[in-house]
């Protein structure tokens, strides 16, 4: 494994427990409101927001880590009693903890927040910390972020401390300028005392502590020498001593204002010249949907529940498959039996799928920023619309997404949508426009990626095929076997090779991996008019209600979603009509018929159409064929297999699964199937020698 | 029978673990396939068991006889025996289905009988005697003598990237 990969898997660690303190966050947020003084929880809360800074300082999340630092100091406060845990602190934190998921699912998405996003909230705390929960403002202008002074020399390193005496303090006839002194004899200070909070002088309670000190020093010292200094007093007041090198501190003026401890501000740099994507916007501007409480568990133990829950299933219809041969009485209990143990299994495996199942909007939300970027690149303004983000599907095939996308999308805009010039010469909005779409059909998901760009010129595609030597000249294609063209292995129609595509190394892989995926991919095309691509994927790896339908001695399954009707066609509404091409007349509609038994080589099987059985079915495209089998042998929910694991794809053959009786039957993929043609005499399989009884 | 497979089964197992090999020394599995015996590394056996009836594929070629179940996964059976052109098998339930890693996949090898565990020393396996590489010899890695006899070892790679390569192409 690379070490790319490695960091991939780290990072995805990273924002998996990310959401999982975040949504632990939220209830103890809530137990804490109830309870201010519950310590244990503040702990925990500190905790979690400090591991998020940590894991995120580890990935250079620098805004991340900016804002979970102030959120972080202003915990610190709470838990040391600086600031009052009044209501207003809470609410202050809920939103703050907002602010952090959105942060976070910004970092995640790659999306950068509005520049100055978090900062507002960021004062607040601080003001929070100033005037210890209390609401009493502190009339400060917003602090402008100054880089630090340069670093120190040689062994010198900077701290900042802040020191607030009690009153208490003073009670133990301790002073703090004795303290400030010996701190000087450490190195180079520089103090500001913090005035702020002193009252008028008839309101003024002389027992009463009411500075603080705020004190850069310069020193050869460590941490712990410095905390010495403060070994007698820091009982009796609230003290915060922190390094200064490595983030920079926005340094205030220290003769007028309070500093800012622990503020650090938005990036200015990013504020510059940054488009701002729908995803950023999304993911920094809204409030976290995510506060179901869940908990993380590894994938293969799912796969394995999967799995054993896969193979209930099949011991369940063996067993229904024996008890209706027993042929007991309606109502025995072994009969209500079976049909409760049916009932449950089939709500299990519902269970167990679900967990898997994800909406797709993890991939979608990566696509803005792509967009962005690529639009950027290639200086052609577009516009992304998405569609059905929520949209669920299996985990596995969500991870699988988001390759093929983004070389979908990227293609949409090099090669899909022209130049603003010849858009607006075509009469066209110069901003093109791409959509991304997901929806659900039968057990598929749909993922449409359009543009409204030129479409597929068919005749070049076709010239540069012949060019490369995909196709001969003399080939006569049809428009679907053209466009087919674009999936081949090192194809590009680019005219000139970009940094962004057109080095074909584009759809041959995003078909590859699609049919990995038990998919199809599908291109429609108008001249002028934009090209769409639709990704035809199953929802789930896993089930599939099935026809079992007979042919010959072999077994295979339809997908039930797809088939329309079956029945025996009477001999008159059968014809042949050009080399073996069969078709049936349905209500007015001629239909293909396709003979299974032909396609794959079955011996024995039945031959004309009006002695078994035509099954109609459609396609995902909406085309119907009739698919002519010997017999329905009945309708069974199946477990999918992958042939793929350790085959390669089997023309027609979209997966495999286990019948009750151990036996592995083939699933037929209906749009394979709908375009494959008869097969001549001499391609026949030999046949296999049948021997042992299963 | 069941059993025998089994147990053959973990003491394979057992071999792999490496308790027993060291220097160089390989093991190997040998097996009949007709009148003659092949060898191939005992660290691509994954499970040894009977034959038993297998779904076949549409339109692939005739040595890979179809697909089984193993405890879930979908495992392609190839009959050895035709792979090197001597005919399809005619499978009973005293067949042997090798089943074994090769290339990131699971695959079995339908043979007559498993035959023996050889431990052999790196310098007496033999290369195979130069000659025009085609026909079933692209498969053979090397010979090694057992009891007086030859043992010709199977490069499981050579034979699959062929297999694989032969299949038809999904995108023609």
């Amino acid at each position: 494994m690379s070490t790319g990969n490695e960091f991939e898997q780290f990072r995805k660690t990273f924002f998996e427990e990310c959401q999982e303190i975040l949504s632990d966050l939220d209830g103890l947020l809530a137990t804490l409101a109830a309870d201010p003084s519950d310590r244990e929880c503040l702990n925990a809360i500190f905790r979690g927001v400090h591991s998020i800074k940590a894991g995120a300082g580890a990935f250079s999340f620098t805004r991340l880590v900016g804002f979970s630092h102030n959120l972080e100091a202003a915990l610190d406060g709470l838990r040391d009693g600086r600031i009052a845990g009044t209501d207003q602190v809470t609410q202050l934190l809920v939103r703050a903890v907002d602010t952090l998921a959105a942060f976070v699912e910004a970092a995640q998405c790659g999306a950068e927040p509005r520049a100055g996003f978090g900062d507002e909230l960021s004062r607040d705390l601080l003001r929070m910390m100033e005037t210890g929960g209390e609401e009493r403002p502190i009339a400060s202008a917003a602090p402008k972020p100054e880089a630090a002074t340069a670093s120190p020399a040689g062994a010198l390193s900077r701290f900042r401390i802040r020191f607030k005496p009690h009153w208490e303090m003073f009670r133990h006839a301790n002073e703090p300028l004795l303290v400030l002194r010996e701190l000087r004899q450490l190195g180079t200070c520089i103090i500001a005392c913090d005035m702020s909070r002193l009252p008028a002088i008839n309101a003024l309670d002389p027992e009463e502590s009411y500075l603080c000190w705020l004190i850069e020093i310069e020193t050869v010292a460590s941490a712990a020498r410095i905390e010495e200094v403060f070994e007698f007093v820091e009982d009796d007041c609230d003290l915060m001593i922190e390094p200064m090198d490595g983030i920079e501190y926005p340094v205030a003026s220290p003769a007028e204002e309070p500093a800012i401890p622990g503020l650090v501000a938005g990036e200015p740099e990013e504020a510059a010249g940054v488009v701002r994507a729908n995803g950023g916007e999304e993911g920094a501007g809204k409030a976290r949907g995510n506060n179901v409480s869940s908990i993380r568990v590894e994938l293969s133990r799912v796969d394995r529940l999967v799995n054993m829950v896969g193979e209930l299933v099949i011991t369940q219809s063996m067993l229904a498959q024996q008890i209706a041969d027993l042929a007991l009485a309606q109502g025995s209990q072994a009969v209500r039996g079976q049909e409760d143990l049916a009932m449950l299994t089939r709500e299990l495996q519902e269970c167990v799928m679900a967990i898997r199942m994800q909406p797709v909007k993890s991939v979608f939300a990566r696509m803005p920023r792509l967009v962005r970027e690529v639009s950027a690149k290639l200086g052609k303004p577009i516009r992304l619309v998405t569609a059905g983000e929520l949209t669920e599907v299996d985990k596995t095939v969500i991870e699988e997404l988001a390759d093929p996308l983004t070389h979908m999308i990227r293609n949409a805009i090099d090669h899909g949508v022209e130049s603003p010039e010849m858009r607006r010469a075509a009469g066209k909005p110069e901003e093109g426009t791409i959509e991304l779409t997901a929806l659900h059909a039968g057990s598929n998901i749909l993922i449409h990626v359009a543009d409204d760009g030129g479409g597929i010129d068919r005749d070049r595609l076709f010239r540069k095929a012949v060019e490369k030597g995909i196709v001969s000249a003399n080939a006569k294609l049809s428009e679907e076997e053209i466009d087919e063209l674009l999936f081949s292995p090192g194809f590009s129609t680019a005219e000139k090779v970009t940094d962004v595509s057109g080095r074909g190394v584009g759809m041959d892989v995003v078909r590859r991996n699609i049919v990995k995926l038990g998919g199809r991919i599908q291109v429609q095309s108008a001249l002028g008019k934009g090209t769409r691509f639709t990704l035809v994927i199953p929802l789930t790896l896993a089930v599939l209600d099935g026809m079992i339908v007979a042919v010959g001695t072999e077994r295979y399954i339809l997908p039930l979603t797809s088939i329309i009707e079956s029945y025996r066609p009477h001999p008159r509404t059968v014809r042949v009509v050009t080399g073996g091409m069969q078709v049936a007349a349905v209500r007015g509609e001629y239909v293909r018929l396709v003979h299974l038994h032909d396609l794959f080589g079955v011996q024995d099987a039945v031959t004309d159409p009006a002695q078994g059985l035509v099954v109609l079915v459609e396609t995902a495209q909406g085309n119907k064929i009739g698919v002519v089998v010997d017999e329905l042998i009945g309708q069974q929910q199946v477990v999918i297999k992958s042939l793929t694991d350790n085959f390669d794809p089997v023309r027609g053959i979209s997966g495999a699964t286990i019948l009750g009786n151990g036996r592995v039957a083939l699933i037929l993929d209906i749009e394979q199937l709908s375009a494959m043609s008869p097969r001549t005499g001499s391609e026949r399989l030999v046949p296999l020698p049948v021997d042992v009884a299963a | 029978m069941a059993t025998e497979f089994e147990s053959m089964t973990s003491q394979i197992a057992t071999l792999q673990s490496g308790a027993s090999v060291s220097g160089d020394v390989s093991q190997f599995i040998s097996f009949r396939v007709g009148e003659e015996e092949f060898a191939i590394d005992i660290m691509a056996v994954r499970e040894i068991k009977g034959w038993t009836q297998t779904t076949t594929l549409p339109n692939q070629p005739d040595y890979l006889l179809g697909i089984l179940n193993l405890r879930g996964t979908i495992v392609p059976i190839y009959d050895l025996r035709c792979r090197f052109g001597l005919g399809l098998t005619i499978a009973t339930r005293t067949h042997v289905v090798i089943i074994v890693s090769v290339l990131e996949r699971t695959v079995g090898l339908l043979v007559d009988a498993v035959s023996d565990i050889l431990t052999v020393r790196g310098d007496a396996i033999r290369p195979i005697p130069d000659m025009e590489r085609q026909g079933s010899t692209q498969f053979f890695s090397g010979i090694i003598t057992v009891n007086e006899s030859m043992v010709v070892l199977l490069s499981l790679e050579a034979l699959f990237e062929r297999a694989v390569a032969a299949l038809p192409d999904l995108a023609a």
